[in-house]
């Protein structure tokens, strides 16, 4: 058993942020304003599809300008990448922030980019690029982000092995609101990094000391308490490491290591009974735990120190009962996995709302023991791999929507083919008839305007006289005529005239009048045309969208049905890899527990073997002493018997009795 | 003694056979080559989902008859709309409950399409009812309602919601 391990925690488990909240803006665009309201709800996919069709649009537009999007065109391009980021399209993303930092955007907006951009890099394990990001930063920061960007590069400074160019970084963040107990451990780790031991030790020690109450500061200061108290028990510091070891809570996510750490120390200092009390308290936790069964051999390896074997040898085969079980346990899981049990409760939809879902799949029928996964399903590959199996599950039951929706467009296209289809001919020629009375109608008013329009020039009355004048008129004139052929008295000729003269004064008297009154009409039917125009328009509209809403979406609606079928393919095999790529990762890791645990099982064999001789040595020891003892009782008994017995025949009992004592004793 | 430790012996043998058996390693470039497949499904997927949106609403909701109605919060502190209701022309078109998620992705700017239907051109009434709860905890409920003229273009409606109280809490404004 090794007694001291080191366990100074990786930096980026705790220095890297995880991306849980949107950084887009509020929009005054009511489709990019939708996208952001999926992207706070967490919907990922909707929010990157509908800023994608939004943008599409505002691309395909033959005046942009006029468009609402227009003004936050550059916050729109970003925000689609920060989607992107978030829905682990970590190419596209990069693609779509580079493109922001290469094109012509405020430095404040280009330096966010970067940094954004050199967050994804660090994720994916390419310190080396994330450093030259983080290294392009200039300018304008903008104030909500500038710890961040600090933080984030001085944390790829330490992955870079820079950790004096961290510490410079670190030294001034020992006071941000957001990231001082980060850069406090940090630090700490950057010094050590760096070969200052004792600087280091001390950060750590102040780190491990934070004042506040919040849990991410009291896991700060478990981890800086724990990680010093290994480095000190590495270094051959007993005494300490247990100062510090005991600093941190019992109850926090580090305790198990620091009991088991404590421990240590104490049988470092020899104090084997001490080591009992911190091993005793963690050997009645969860026996999953690897801290847990290191201290099952422990705590009797303290006992035999102490010199109690024949506890040790019972403590020891308690031990091996339980690797047994154990052991028993992690084949079921291994077993269950193989079943595909693991991955059918993964894609259990009422697990995923709640948080403590990784506990509760232990508790599904003949799903694998999760307790063993804990540390597996923590790592940045399983949970890539795992929220990638859930995307690929996601888009499965889109798919499937979508491949049902299509068919019901393709049947709501031929309904409204079949209704419309013979309809339209029909109405088509009732309205052809329409439209060519229209046509008359307007172009006789197009007439009548024009000649109001030259009687404005050159009045000519006439051509104002209502139906029962011109009637007249004609009277007037048929008398006229037969008034000139027939002689008549000049008192009828007077009279013709005079009625030819009544008509004339009506007409040119009220000429004016009549004409004012023309265009007041046709005022009045240009209202009416208008009308009619606007029917006429509608009706070219409802035949056009009745024509649109059939014609030209077979062809769309095949392509889309295709695509759908071949990205369901593809779905298909990308989840079987990635759940085989899964199963693998959990069967490896429950593997390599159950190695160890065999290995701790063999050393208890060993173990319990060597107390059991040793009880046994110790008993027969005991035994001897107790028979010593018993025969010392017994010849002191029969030399007292002997020397009364002297005493009663006379003579010189006392030389007898002492030779008879002293023979007895050999 | 001797036994025990040959049992011991074969018992850890035939563990590690089986684990070797068993163990098969994950590298990182599967892990890497995987991820970036999946990424370019996630792309065409996407692709699609765009595609079938424009189809959609060209075929259910034509621009001649297309009516939409967003909600946006105008007053974003101290203020918890729970409930929502829309009427067009008299008749409810929408009842909606909203939940923590959905209030705060309006609390962060986000808009909500709430409504997507069609109407004929001409006027029409659009009635907004919520119901909300008060920075100091005062149940409330606010009715307001705007008339709409659909021409030919879409007709787009946002409802801005106010805490106040004050009787400004909901605000038309056409787009």
């Amino acid at each position: 058993m090794k007694p001291f391990k080191l366990l100074l925690i990786p930096i980026l488990n705790i220095g890297i942020m995880t991306f849980q909240t949107v950084d887009a803006k509020p929009a005054t665009d009511l489709f990019f304003g939708e996208a952001i309201y999926y992207a706070h709800k967490g919907e990922y996919f909707d929010a990157i599809s509908r800023l994608d069709t939004e943008l599409g649009q505002y691309y395909g537009l033959d005046e942009p300008g006029l468009d609402s999007l227009h003004q936050f065109i550059d916050n729109a391009q970003f925000s689609v990448g920060d989607f992107e980021l978030y829905y682990r399209m970590h190419q596209r993303a990069g693609r779509a922030i580079t493109s922001v930092i290469e094109g012509n955007v405020e430095p404040a907006v280009r330096n966010k980019a970067i940094y954004r951009l050199a967050k994804i890099l660090l994720q994916k394990n390419q310190p080396v690029n994330a450093l030259h990001a983080i290294e392009r930063i200039k300018g304008d920061i903008p104030d909500d982000i500038r710890d961040d960007i600090e933080y984030v590069k001085a944390v790829i400074f330490m992955v870079n092995g820079r950790p004096t160019d961290a510490i410079n970084i670190l030294t001034g963040l020992q006071s941000s609101s957001t990231h001082g107990g980060f850069a406090a451990y940090n630090l700490g780790i950057a010094l050590l990094q760096l070969g200052k031991d004792d600087e280091g030790i001390i950060q750590l020690d102040k780190a491990g000391a934070t004042s506040g109450s919040d849990e991410g500061t009291k896991a700060i200061r478990d981890k800086a308490n724990l990680a010093l108290g290994y480095k000190l028990l590495e270094s051959g510091q007993p005494e300490m490491a247990k100062k510090y070891l005991d600093r941190v809570r019992l109850n926090g996510a580090f305790s198990n290591r620091a009991l088991l750490g404590s421990g240590w120390a104490d049988i470092a200092l020899k104090q084997y009974d001490r080591a009992l009390v911190p091993w005793t308290m963690l050997s009645k936790r969860n026996v999953t735990d690897r801290a847990v069964q290191e201290v099952l051999l422990g705590v009797p390896f303290a006992y035999g120190k102490l010199g109690l074997h024949g506890k040790a040898a019972i403590l020891y085969g308690k031990a091996l009962d339980s690797f047994d079980t154990e052991l028993n346990k992690l084949d079921a899981s291994i077993k269950s996995i193989h079943d595909g049990k693991f991955l059918e409760a993964l894609a259990r939809e009422e697990l995923k709302l709640d948080k403590s879902w990784v506990v509760k799949l232990r508790d599904l029928p003949d799903a694998p023991e999760t307790h063993y996964l804990m540390h597996l399903m923590a790592s940045h590959d399983f949970q890539e791999s795992l929220q990638n199996y859930f995307d690929l599950e996601e888009m499965r039951k889109r798919l499937l929507k979508w491949e049902v929706n299509i068919n019901a467009y393709q049947e709501l296209v031929n309904i409204r083919r079949e209704y419309y289809k013979p309809l339209l001919p029909v109405i088509e020629k009732q309205f052809q008839l329409l439209d060519s009375r229209m046509r008359l109608r307007i172009e006789q008013r197009d007439n009548l305007e024009n000649k109001l329009q030259s009687m404005l020039i050159a009045p000519r009355p006439q051509f104002l006289a209502t139906v029962s004048e011109r009637i007249n008129g004609s009277r007037v004139e048929n008398l006229e005529k037969r008034v000139k052929h027939l002689a008549l008295t000049d008192e009828s000729r007077q009279r013709v005239e005079l009625l030819r003269g009544v008509l004339n004064w009506n007409i040119l008297t009220e000429y004016h009048e009549r004409l004012t009154q023309a265009f007041k009409r046709l005022r009045e039917l240009d209202g009416v045309v208008a009308d009619l125009k606007n029917t006429y328009r509608s009706f070219v509209r409802t035949r056009q969208s009745a024509t649109q809403s059939y014609e030209g979406y077979d062809d769309v609606l095949n392509t889309l049905r295709l695509k759908v079928v071949d990205s369901q393919e593809r779905i298909k095999t990308a989840m079987l890899r990635q759940g085989h790529m899964l199963e693998t990762m959990a069967i490896n890791e429950l593997d390599t527990r159950r190695k160890r645990i065999e290995g701790d099982q063999v050393k208890a064999r060993f173990a319990l073997a060597e107390s059991y001789d040793r009880a046994q040595k110790a008993q027969a020891d005991e035994e001897l002493l107790k028979t010593v003892e018993e025969n010392a009782r017994r010849a002191g008994e029969l030399a007292k018997e002997k020397e009364k017995s002297e005493a009663l025949k006379g003579g010189d009992i006392n030389n007898v009795n002492d030779t008879t004592g002293k023979d007895v004793v050999k | 003694m001797k036994s025990k430790i040959i049992i011991s012996l074969v018992i850890l043998c035939t563990g590690l056979l089986m684990g070797t058996s068993m163990a098969q390693e994950v590298s990182k470039a599967q892990i890497k080559g995987l991820d970036e497949q999946v990424q370019e499904i996630k792309k065409d997927v996407l692709g699609i989902s765009t595609e079938l949106a424009l189809l959609e609403e060209k075929l259910l909701y034509p621009s001649n008859t297309q009516v939409s109605v967003f909600v946006s919060f105008a007053d974003k502190e101290g203020f918890r709309l729970d409930a929502m209701d829309v009427k067009l022309d008299g008749q409810e078109v929408v009842h909606h409950l909203y939940t923590a998620k959905e209030l705060e992705a309006l609390r962060n700017g986000g808009v909500q399409r709430i409504y997507t239907g069609n109407i004929r051109t001409g006027e029409h009434q659009i009635e907004v009812v919520f119901l909300g709860k008060s920075g100091l905890g005062g149940v409330y409920r606010e009715k307001a309602s705007h008339t709409i003229t659909k021409g030919v273009k879409p007709k787009l409606v946002e409802v801005k919601v106010a805490g106040s109280g004050l009787g400004d809490a909901i605000e038309f404004k056409e787009w």
